[in-house]
């Protein structure tokens, strides 16, 4: 098993190889040398930026030079010193203004995973087990519901009645007094108070076809002869299906951990913009805008190793629940 | 004392589908007694399966069993030690209710068809058949593990104590068939329902495995429902035989007088279709075979069933009116106009 | 030992058939294409989903024809206008054909909030075929005729069936010709990636070995990058400069890159399906080119899966489109689409005081459900044994 997991990891080492590739070009790609006009912008604003620092950034990050040493310089950069960058925008190393906001995007997107499973699951073998039963349609409309209303949607639905019915402003994930404040007991409360409607929010979009795709398995599932030799045996149905088919619709659950997650990023950056919610959305959409290109790189690589990393999750999940996959590991 | 295990009266299964109703079975009576083997033959989709799923009460939806009684005798200890019987009308209770749940997998077990798909490949076969122990006698977890490995190696798996935590995958066909056959002897039940269970392995293992049929039915004295579209296999293992054709059971009688005096021209022909050993190539190969094939069970020609394929038909009779089911000789019974009592 | 199953049937004489029919319930078979209508017409939401989608698709068509007004004319006693109740019973309780009270504008002189509230004096009755601002037909007739109306000038009194934006301009009219841009989009995006996704999904599906194994990994790393981030990454790179047609097909274009992975799916899938059937086997043994193989045998059979992945992706290309429009990664003004103006609701005042700038919102909700409806009673047809 251990093996296994050494092996998936050495996997994935060339496709984050190729993602940072990817990013770097595609941040590349809007004409113009930052730097020029980072410098132009300082010197408008009147600061008298000396030209040895500006020399020493050309250097440091390989400007003016070709498109692959800048890349390697920056690679070399996040590998050995963990530093991603300079944010012009922000005036900061890149480092100190993504690791909150990737915290909060992963917190987000694995709260919402948890919720909707824990919705989609029961509900999906409710409506596999009754099909064609009023609660059957009733969630088969209510899911398509889900389909059809993106996050954001709902994110601007639910500011709109908050405001305009409790008065309540639903944005942020932080009260006003904890926004710049350091991690304490008190901010984790106060986070948490705040997470669970953007949480719901991306859950509801996902929900839904998480409850099409547990209903679609388990009917595809449900008919073959495991599960009426079960039958035969004088199971009660419950014990039977959530034994038998149950367990084994899950694996295309399991394995698709990653593309989820992915998923959920995409509505989680859509609806962090509209609520103004304090994680990696938001700043990338500011970052692409004013062509913050390291910080806007750094969210792309980072957010795209979260799908990677829940692949691999996903391919020890599957290990764990399907002996074929562990016997071979 | 009453030697009857099951008798079966005018069962009708019935599907309800979209593009009309399917009459899986439509009207099929036999009787089994206690220790005997019974066949059912018939081409496939004749309603094999679905009367034996109708007899464990497991008709999957859209079907229903809409006519007809299904009779279990069971044997129940006395409190003095002597047995009596004690007549369930299958067709009148619940299908998913205690009662007969109860009676599934241990007064009446299923081996299916398809060893592969009927175990759950994520579980291992110990597991599963130590369900079937656990859930109809009361016994601990270890007691259920020591009976399922001596199940298995009464079935003849091979060191059994290993194999019990085998997962399906691991096992080869004929083991697995195996493991499915220990899994319904493992409560003793006193009827076997065996559905074409050694249709998909090879001619040895099936060799095999009809052999351990039988002497496990010695050994342990239940009855069996053989259900088979192999004549060859009905003679080696059952005493008595129905006929099947579209859903209605066309002639039953002791194995011998079916291969050696058949009634019904469906009989007659099935038997022609057989190929005999020592037959040359060039005489297999124009060996009769039943013209046409078998309509749809929601587009069943009027009057007797068959007689779209029948040789023997007569116009203006066999396709006017339904043919009865009679005894033509005493336990020799068959729906045909040809035959009068 | 004979299995009764392998035995076929050596002679099935005409007389048979005729006899089967002649003895009692007939039995017909219908054609592939009337299966499917049959199937397809069981599916009662598909059913209602097809008429709006023509509807729909109508009003982008005929957008300048079906709005009564020019939708960039701001009106200024209008503005945050609510949507114009239509009435056919007046205050005496005498029914009339539909018609619109006058709006009045009440400030309150505290707030300064302006409110609209209904003059029961004059009736405005609402008519068809009214003469409006001028524009050409399909690009073509030089017309002023509109769906309806009222004959007055906006100027003196509106018909805003959804309200006006900030500037007073009718949202009913920006929804007609957001409809054109988001509607083709999605439309345009979903040929385009199916372009790529039958090229590069064929040759995965028909070819197999090492190109599967290729295309497989370059599918799985596209989609390994979240799609919202990696579009608006692309988009930004859009230079600000291109002018709405050149933004648009920009947009498609990044919009597809990504798409085309869903639709290879689905071919290679089928063309796996397909490539081991008896037919293409039988094309193969009598020498058929790989080309005609192809053409003739394989893509009639597998139509009907891509109209239906096709039907099933439009809606997540719309989606797309609105959402990077939205936060003004997409379309940019003066480009008109659903995703463009829902940019007015990002604005929570706005919102709090016209909750109505929502409206292209639920425009984009109902073609989107209405699109997964009709993919979805698509695919059952084609396949009934397909969930
Ligand atoms: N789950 C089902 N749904 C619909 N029809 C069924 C189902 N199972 C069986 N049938 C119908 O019943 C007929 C008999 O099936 P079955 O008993 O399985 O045949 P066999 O004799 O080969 O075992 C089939 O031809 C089919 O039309
Ligand atoms: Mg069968």
């Amino acid at each position: 098993m251990l093996a296994y997991i050494v092996r998936r990891i050495l996997i994935m080492i060339p496709t984050l190889f190729l993602i940072s590739v990817i990013s770097f070009a595609l941040i590349q790609l809007p004409p113009g040398d930052y730097l020029t006009s980072y410098v132009a912008q300082l010197r408008s604003m009147g600061d008298n930026i000396q030209q040895e620092a500006i020399d020493a950034m050309r250097d440091r990050y390989g400007l003016g030079q070709p498109v692959y040493v800048q890349y390697f310089k920056w690679i070399e950069g996040i590998v050995t010193r963990g530093d991603w960058g300079q944010s012009m925008e922000w005036q900061k190393p890149v480092s100190e203004l993504i690791w909150e906001r990737m915290g909060l995007t992963v917190v987000l997107a694995v709260f919402s995973l948890l919720v909707s499973w824990l919705i989609a699951i029961p509900v999906g073998v409710y409506s596999a087990t009754h099909q064609y039963s009023m609660p059957d349609y009733a969630m088969s409309i209510l899911s398509f519901v889900g389909v059809g209303v993106p996050a954001f949607l709902w994110a601007l639905i639910i500011m709109y009645f908050a405001q305009t019915q409790l008065g309540m402003n639903v944005g942020g994930l932080f009260s006003q007094q904890y926004l710049e404040a350091p991690w304490t007991w008190d901010r984790v409360v106060d986070l948490l108070k705040h997470i669970w409607i953007p949480g719901l929010i991306v859950a509801i979009e996902n929900t839904a076809g998480e409850i099409r795709t547990t209903r679609a398995n388990l009917l595809d599932e449900i008919n073959k002869p495991y599960v009426e030799l079960a039958r035969a045996k004088g199971l009660t149905e419950n014990r039977l299906i959530w034994k038998y088919p149950v367990r084994v619709a899950m694996n295309p659950f399991f394995s698709t951990v990653g593309w989820s997650l992915a998923n959920r990023i995409s509505s989680i950056t859509l609806m962090s913009v509209v609520l103004s919610l304090q994680t990696t959305g938001p700043m990338q959409l500011r970052a692409l805008l004013s062509q913050d290109m390291y910080l806007a790189g750094s969210f792309l690589v980072l957010l795209s190793t979260l799908t990677v990393v829940g692949t691999l999750i996903s391919d020890i999940l599957l290990a764990w629940v399907d002996p074929r996959i562990r016997m071979e590991a | 004392m009453d030697n009857t295990l099951l008798e079966v009266k005018n069962l009708k299964t019935y599907f309800f589908l979209d593009e009309g109703t399917a009459r899986a079975v439509d009207g099929v009576d036999f009787e089994i007694k206690r220790g005997q083997t019974l066949g059912i033959v018939g081409e496939s989709g004749c309603g094999k399966s679905v009367t034996a799923r109708s007899v464990l009460r497991i008709v999957p939806k859209p079907g229903r069993i809409v006519e007809g009684e299904i009779t279990l005798h069971r044997l129940v200890a006395k409190q003095d030690g002597s047995k009596m019987t004690d007549l369930i009308r299958l067709t009148e209770v619940d299908p998913m209710g205690s009662l007969m749940r109860g009676l599934r997998g241990s007064e009446m077990a299923l081996v299916p068809q398809e060893p592969m798909a009927s175990l759950s490949p994520v579980h291992t076969i110990g597991d599963q058949i130590g369900e079937a122990i656990r859930l109809h006698q009361k016994v601990s977890k270890a007691e259920a593990r020591a009976k399922t490995i001596q199940m298995l190696e009464l079935v003849g798996f091979p060191r059994p104590k290993q194999r019990v935590d085998a997962y399906p995958y691991q096992l080869s066909g004929g083991l697995r068939q195996r493991a499915v056959i220990a899994m319904a002897l493992s409560c003793h039940p006193s009827l076997l329902i065996a559905d074409e269970p050694t249709t998909a392995l090879d001619v040895t293992t099936e060799a095999q495995i009809l052999k351990l049929m039988r002497s496990l039915q010695q050994e342990l004295g239940m009855a069996i429902m053989y259900i088979t579209h192999n004549l060859g296999v009905v003679a080696q293992m059952t005493e008595r035989v129905i006929v099947m054709y579209m859903g209605k059971v066309v002639e039953e009688a002791n194995v011998d007088t079916i291969f050696h005096n058949p009634l019904h021209p469906y009989t007659s022909a099935l038997l022609r279709s057989i190929p005999r050993l020592g037959m040359k190539a060039r005489e297999r190969q124009r060996l009769a075979s039943i013209r046409g094939t078998v309509p749809d069970p929601y587009a069943i020609p009027k009057g007797c069933s068959f007689h779209p394929r029948c040789d023997k038909k007569i116009r203006g009779v066999c396709d006017q009116q339904e043919p009865t089911y009679i005894e033509v000789e005493p336990g020799h019974k068959a729906r045909c106009v040809l035959y009068k009592q | 030992m004979a299995d009764l199953d392998q035995v076929k049937p050596l002679d099935t004489s005409p007389d048979i058939e005729e006899e089967i029919q002649s003895g009692g319930e007939k039995v017909y078979v219908a054609p592939p294409w009337k299966l499917m209508w049959w199937r397809y017409r069981k599916h009662k939401m598909a059913l209602i989903s097809t008429v709006v989608l023509i509807l729909f698709y109508f009003v982008a068509l005929f957008c300048e024809f079906v709005a009564p007004y020019d939708p960039d004319q701001a009106a200024n006693q209008f503005k945050q206008v609510p949507p114009t109740a239509i009435h056919i019973r007046d205050t005496e309780g005498n029914f009339h054909m539909p018609f619109v009270y006058q709006h009045k504008r009440v400030q309150d002189p505290q707030t300064l909030q302006i409110t609209y509230t209904e003059e029961p004096s004059p009736r405005y009755p609402i008519e068809f075929f009214v003469h409006g601002f001028q524009y050409k037909l399909l690009g073509l007739w030089q017309t002023d005729i509109h769906l309806f109306g009222i004959p007055q000038g906006k100027d003196q009194q509106g018909l805003f069936l959804l309200g006006t934006d900030r500037l007073g301009r009718d949202m009913f009219a920006r929804v007609s010709y957001g409809a054109r841009l988001s509607l083709t989009l999605g439309l345009v995006g979903v040929f385009l990636s199916l372009a790529i996704g039958v090229v590069l999904g064929g040759i995965s599906g028909y070819y197999g070995g090492r190109w599967d194994i290729v295309i497989q990994r370059v599918i799985e790393f596209i989609r390994t990058i979240p799609q919202i981030p990696l579009w608006m990454t692309l988009s930004a790179a859009l230079p600000a400069t291109l002018s709405v047609e050149e933004t648009y097909f920009g947009i498609t274009v990044i919009l597809s890159l990504v798409a085309w992975t869903w639709m290879a799916r689905v071919v290679r899938g089928r063309f796996l399906a397909m490539r081991e059937e008896d037919f293409v086997l039988a094309a193969r043994l009598n020498g058929s080119s790989e080309m005609r193989i192809i053409l003739r045998h394989m893509l009639p059979s597998f139509l009907s899966y891509i109209i239906a992945a096709l039907t099933l992706n439009i809606p997540n290309m719309i989606l797309a489109e609105t959402g990077l429009s939205f936060i003004g990664l997409g379309l940019r003004p003066p480009a008109i689409s659903w995703g463009v103006l829902l940019q007015e609701a990002m604005n929570l005042r706005s919102l709090a005081l016209s909750p109505w700038v929502l409206a292209p919102g639920f425009a984009v909700v109902i073609s989107v459900l209405a699109f997964n409806f009709v993919g979805d009673g698509l695919r059952d047809a084609a396949d009934p044994y397909a969930r």
